[in-house]
C-alpha cells in the first residue's frame, strides 16, 4: 500500500471558464454577411458624416478645411474643364509605362532566381542593396541624367518596382513543393519543363498578388515625381492647388489618386480569383 | 535479375563530418516481386529509395536496372511520394496524363491512356475534379494512376500510405495487391508499416538504423492475401519476426549513443 499523502483540492480557487457566444468579436470566423455589410459601409460613411459635421457646425475656414460640398464643388469643376482628366491621364500613362516595364522584367528575373540558385547566388546581393535604397532619393540622379521630362519619372517608378517585384517574386517559388519539380521527373520531364509547366503555373497567384502590392507603390512614387517637377499629373495638380491655398482641389487630387489605387486593387483580387481558382482559400 | 543494388554507401557531409547514412546495401529484385522495405525512422530508407529512382547518386557503389546503370530521374520507374504530389491546378484527367504529356504522347491517346488508368484506380468519376477536392486516398490513387500510365518497368513507393486512415490504408492495401496480381508489375515499397509489409509484399528486406543496413532479407509465404490471414499465426510469426528484428537494431542504437 502506498502511504496516503494529503492533497488539498485546489478546485475551490479555480472558476470553471467557459466562452460567451459572440458575433462581433468572432475571431478570425466568419461574420454574417449583413453586418460585415453594414461595417463596410460604414467605415466610410462615418468618416464622411464626421467631416460634414465638423465644417458645418464647427466654424472652421474652407481654406484649412473645406466641407465635403466644397469639395465636390471643385471636383465639378475641375472635371468640366477637363483639366483633372488630363492629370489623371498623365499620371496613369507614367505608372502604366514605369509598372509596365519593371513587371515585365522583375517577374522572369524574380523566377529564374527562385529556380536557380546560381542565379540568385549572382543577383540578390544586389538587389537586396538596391532595395533599401529609397526610390524618390534617386530623383536628383535621375534629374541629373535624364532631365525633367517623362524619363526621370517613368524610371523613378521602375527602380522603385522592380527590385521589390524581384524579391518577391523569388520568395513565391520557394513555396512550390520539392516533391512536385521531383515528381515532375519521375514522369520524364526535363529542367525546362519543370520551369515552364510545373513552377510557372504554381507561383502565378503569386506573382498577381506582388505585383498588386507593388502597383501601390508605383502609384505612390509617381505622385512623389509629379510633386517635385511636372506640368500635369495629380501629384502636380496638388503640388499647384497647395501654392495657391485651394484646399478645396487639394482634398479632390487625394480622393481621386485614393479611389484609382483602390480600383487597380480590386481588379488585381478580381484577376487572381478568376485566373487561379485552384489556389482560392488556400491563401 | 531486373533491379540489382551493389554495395551501395551513402555518405552526407554534416559539420560533424561524414554521416554514413546507407552502408554496404546489397539488394536482388526479380521482376513482378513486391518487395518492401521496412525500418524505423534513421533507417536511410528514403534515402534508399532517390538512389533507386535517381534522385540523387550514391556515394559508392550502383543501382541497376535491367542492367543499365541509374543515374539520373526517368519514366521508366514511375514514383509515388509520400506526401501529396498532384499538381493542384490541374484536373484529375489533366494530372493523370501530364506524363505522357511530357513523354510527347498525342492528345488523343494519352487522354484514353489516362482514362484507362483512371478507370483501374476507380476513380473515372472525378476525372473532372481538382485535387483540393479529393479525400487523401483518393489523391494517393491519382498519384498511383499519374505513374502507371507511362508503364513503368518498376513502381517506386515511398511510405504512400502513411498519412492515410487506417480503413482507407486497408482499401488500399487491397487495391495494391489487386492491382499487383492483375499487371504482374514489380513494386518497390518504403514502410515503417510492419504489418502493411508482410501483408502485401512477396519479400521483406528489414533494415537497421544510423547508418542503414539490410538486417535481413525475408521471404513471405501467406496461405492468402485476404484480410483474415492477419488473424493467421503464420502472420503474427513473420509480423513478431520483423518487430524483433527492428527492435533489436533500435536498442543497439540507443546503446552505441549512450
Amino acid at each position: 500500500m502506498s502511504q496516503s499523502v494529503k492533497h488539498r483540492s485546489i478546485r475551490s480557487l479555480i472558476k470553471p471558464k467557459t466562452m460567451r457566444p459572440t458575433v462581433f468579436w468572432r475571431l478570425t470566423e466568419d461574420i454574417p454577411k449583413s453586418l460585415s455589410t453594414v461595417l463596410m459601409v460604414t467605415s466610410i460613411a462615418l468618416p464622411l458624416i464626421l467631416w460634414w459635421l465638423v465644417t458645418t457646425l464647427g466654424n472652421i475656414e474652407p481654406t484649412f478645411l473645406p466641407s465635403p460640398a466644397d469639395v465636390l464643388e471643385a471636383f465639378g469643376r475641375l472635371w468640366s474643364t477637363r483639366e483633372l482628366l488630363k492629370d489623371t491621364v498623365a499620371s496613369l500613362w507614367r505608372v502604366g509605362v514605369g509598372f509596365l516595364f519593371a513587371a515585365l522584367l522583375s517577374i522572369p528575373v524574380g523566377v529564374l532566381m527562385g529556380s536557380f540558385p546560381s542565379i540568385r547566388a549572382l543577383l540578390e546581393p544586389l538587389f537586396g542593396l538596391m532595395r533599401y535604397m529609397p526610390a524618390p532619393a534617386f530623383i536628383p540622379l535621375l534629374i541629373l541624367y535624364l532631365g525633367i521630362g517623362e524619363e526621370p519619372k517613368i524610371m523613378l517608378i521602375f527602380i522603385g518596382v522592380f527590385f521589390f517585384n524581384s524579391l518577391m517574386v523569388m520568395d513565391t517559388v520557394k513555396f512550390v513543393p520539392k516533391d512536385l519539380i521531383e515528381a515532375t521527373y519521375m514522369l520524364g520531364g526535363t529542367r525546362w519543363e519543370a520551369l515552364t509547366q510545373v513552377i510557372l503555373p504554381h507561383v502565378l497567384p503569386g506573382i498577381i498578388d506582388s505585383c498588386r502590392i507593388n502597383l501601390a507603390a508605383a502609384w505612390q512614387l509617381v505622385i512623389v515625381s509629379e510633386l517635385i517637377a511636372a506640368n500635369e499629373g495629380l501629384g502636380r495638380r496638388i503640388s499647384v492647388a497647395g501654392r495657391f491655398l485651394r484646399t478645396d482641389e487639394i482634398f479632390v487630387g487625394l480622393i481621386v489618386i485614393g479611389v484609382i489605387g483602390l480600383t487597380f486593387d480590386l481588379l488585381f483580387q478580381y484577376l487572381l480569383r478568376v485566373s487561379c481558382r485552384w489556389a482560392s482559400q488556400k491563401r | 535479375m531486373f533491379l540489382e543494388i551493389h554495395n551501395l554507401n551513402k555518405h552526407f557531409a554534416t559539420k560533424e563530418g561524414a554521416l554514413v547514412v546507407l552502408k554496404d546495401i546489397n539488394m536482388a529484385i526479380e521482376r513482378g516481386e513486391f518487395i518492401c522495405a521496412v525500418g524505423a525512422s534513421g533507417s536511410g530508407k528514403s534515402t534508399l529509395l532517390r538512389q533507386i529512382a535517381g534522385l540523387d547518386t550514391p556515394t559508392t557503389g550502383e543501382v541497376r536496372i535491367d542492367g543499365k546503370r541509374v543515374a539520373s530521374p526517368g519514366s521508366d520507374r514511375g514514383m509515388v511520394f509520400q506526401h501529396y504530389t498532384l499538381y493542384p491546378w490541374m484536373n484529375v484527367q489533366e494530372n493523370t496524363e501530364f506524363g505522357l504529356k511530357l513523354q510527347g504522347v498525342p492528345k488523343k491517346e494519352r487522354r484514353e491512356q489516362a482514362s484507362y488508368y483512371l478507370n483501374v484506380v476507380g476513380l473515372t468519376k472525378f476525372a473532372r475534379a481538382l485535387p483540393k477536392e479529393l479525400s487523401g486516398g483518393m489523391k494517393q490513387r491519382v498519384a498511383i494512376a499519374r505513374a502507371l500510365a507511362s508503364e513503368p518497368d518498376i513502381l517506386l513507393m515511398d511510405e504512400p500510405f502513411g498519412a492515410l486512415d487506417i480503413h482507407t490504408k486497408e482499401s488500399m492495401h487491397e487495391f495494391m495487391l489487386d492491382l499487383w496480381q492483375r499487371t504482374n508489375l514489380t513494386i518497390f515499397m518504403i514502410t515503417h508499416d510492419v504489418e502493411e509489409a508482410v501483408f502485401l509484399s512477396n519479400r521483406i528486406y528489414a533494415l537497421g538504423a544510423r547508418p542503414g543496413t539490410v538486417r535481413k532479407e525475408m521471404v513471405i509465404n501467406l496461405p492468402n492475401r485476404s484480410h483474415t490471414v492477419k488473424r493467421h499465426s503464420i502472420f503474427h510469426d513473420y509480423r513478431d519476426e520483423l518487430m524483433e528484428l527492428l527492435r533489436r537494431h533500435g536498442q543497439e542504437a540507443v546503446a552505441a549513443v549512450a
